[in-house]
């Protein structure tokens, strides 16, 4: 088939209308909120105390990390699932959370004496918070790598790893609610390492998964 | 590849996406030539035929041109797919190669006219269902309309309108990474 030929294809299916990209994405994402919320208040759902422990620094902390890396996973997200885009600054971006999570523990070193720093850091439901965080992220991740097919990434498995990041920063948001353990120690240790086995599985995703 | 080029260009691309089929048609012989003009450059040991990755581009511009923001300038975004079509190209093929961002490259493409040959795209046509196959190659090598395709093949205008794009969305993906 000549160019010519295939041209005259591709205008013949002019009409053809798709969601534009960044529409989707805002779409998507709040697809992923309703799942992750459906699956956290149908299995652990918040602490019982939340209204006064939402009085503490420690415990909104949390929401501060995890929100921020979910909110800069989401800008870096868009950016790579179109070609052509500038990535750099969404890229700079990323290193928020985790230079809040570490100023966080330095301090939390400062105030907690040191015989308390391990009991702070392995908390009281370490388990839970590695099993729940990926249980509640992987119905959003599916979404996110189904949006990055839809998309067009040319870095797919960088991609997938930020649509992990993404779904472990919306995971870790609801799942803050639940845990009892607030102290930067337990969230810097135990959430990013189940933030990041999000983070390998989506990358993996991509590798497999992310074609165009 | 000038500025006018890109003002042009993104205007075409916007009234294509706005329903103007005379304005996709000339915003897909510009890319393209432009486009031959780069992968020409780039290609330089052989072993790929340009002209299969120009059309695997074009193929690729089609069923992800949602993925443009109507607001950014289109010419980065053509070359974005392209540069991802040819290190594709290339690794199907089993070499490895680093094609660099290499903006002076971009910059002198010139367009270029297509040179014939057998082409990939006629397997992966072949390899279709026989009633997207059909419809496709009428509109295509034929170069029937919907409408004449439609009533030579007995079928309605919308049947051959989802064919068509059933069609050349299997294509696409068939040219996907494997």
């Amino acid at each position: 088939m000549k160019t010519e030929d295939l041209i005259k294809a591709l205008d013949a299916d002019a009409r053809d209308k798709a969601m534009p990209l960044g529409k989707a994405w805002w779409l998507a994402f709040g697809v992923a909120v309703a799942i992750a919320a459906v699956v956290f208040f149908a299995t652990i759902g918040p602490r019982p105390d939340i209204m006064p422990a939402m009085h503490t620094m420690r415990f909104m902390s949390k929401f501060v990390f995890t929100l921020v890396l979910a909110a800069s996973a989401f800008a870096l997200i868009r950016a790579l699932s179109m070609p052509g885009a500038t990535t750099r600054r969404a890229m700079a971006w990323m290193v928020a959370a985790p230079v809040l999570v570490v100023i966080a523990v330095v301090l939390e070193l400062f105030v907690v004496p040191q015989a308390d720093w391990g009991t702070r850091m392995v908390g009281s439901n370490m388990m839970i918070c590695m099993s729940f965080i990926p249980l509640i992220g992987i119905g959003p991740l599916a979404i996110f790598l189904g949006m990055l097919r839809y998309g067009a990434p040319t870095r797919p498995v960088l991609a997938g790893a930020v649509a992990g990041l993404l779904a472990g920063g919306l995971a870790a948001t609801f799942y803050a609610a639940h845990c009892f353990d607030d102290s930067p120690l337990f969230v810097a240790t135990w959430y990013t390492i189940a933030i990041a086995f999000l983070a390998l599985l989506g990358a993996i995703g991509g590798r497999l998964f992310v074609r165009w | 590849m000038t500025g006018k080029d890109e003002a042009e260009l993104s205007g075409l691309l916007k009234a294509a996406i706005a329903g103007d089929e005379k304005a996709y048609a000339d915003f897909l012989h510009r890319i393209a030539a432009l486009i031959r003009g780069f992968v020409r450059r780039k290609i330089v040991q052989g072993g790929v035929d340009p002209e299969d990755v120009v059309q695997e581009t074009l193929l690729a511009i089609h069923v992800k041109r949602h993925t443009w923001r109507q607001d950014a300038p289109v010419l980065p975004w053509v070359y974005a797919i392209a540069r991802f079509k040819l290190i594709d190209a290339f690794r199907r093929r089993g070499r490895r190669i680093e094609v660099e961002i290499d903006e002076i490259a971009e910059t002198f493409a010139e367009p270029e006219t297509e040179t014939v040959s057998e082409r990939d795209i006629n397997r992966a046509l072949d390899g279709l269902p026989p009633a997207q196959r059909s419809v496709v190659s009428s509109i295509s090598v034929d170069g029937h309309s919907i409408g004449e395709t439609a009533s030579k093949l007995g079928i309605s205008e919308t049947a051959v309108r989802v064919s068509l794009h059933r069609g050349l969305t299997a294509i696409a993906k068939r040219f996907g990474r494997q």
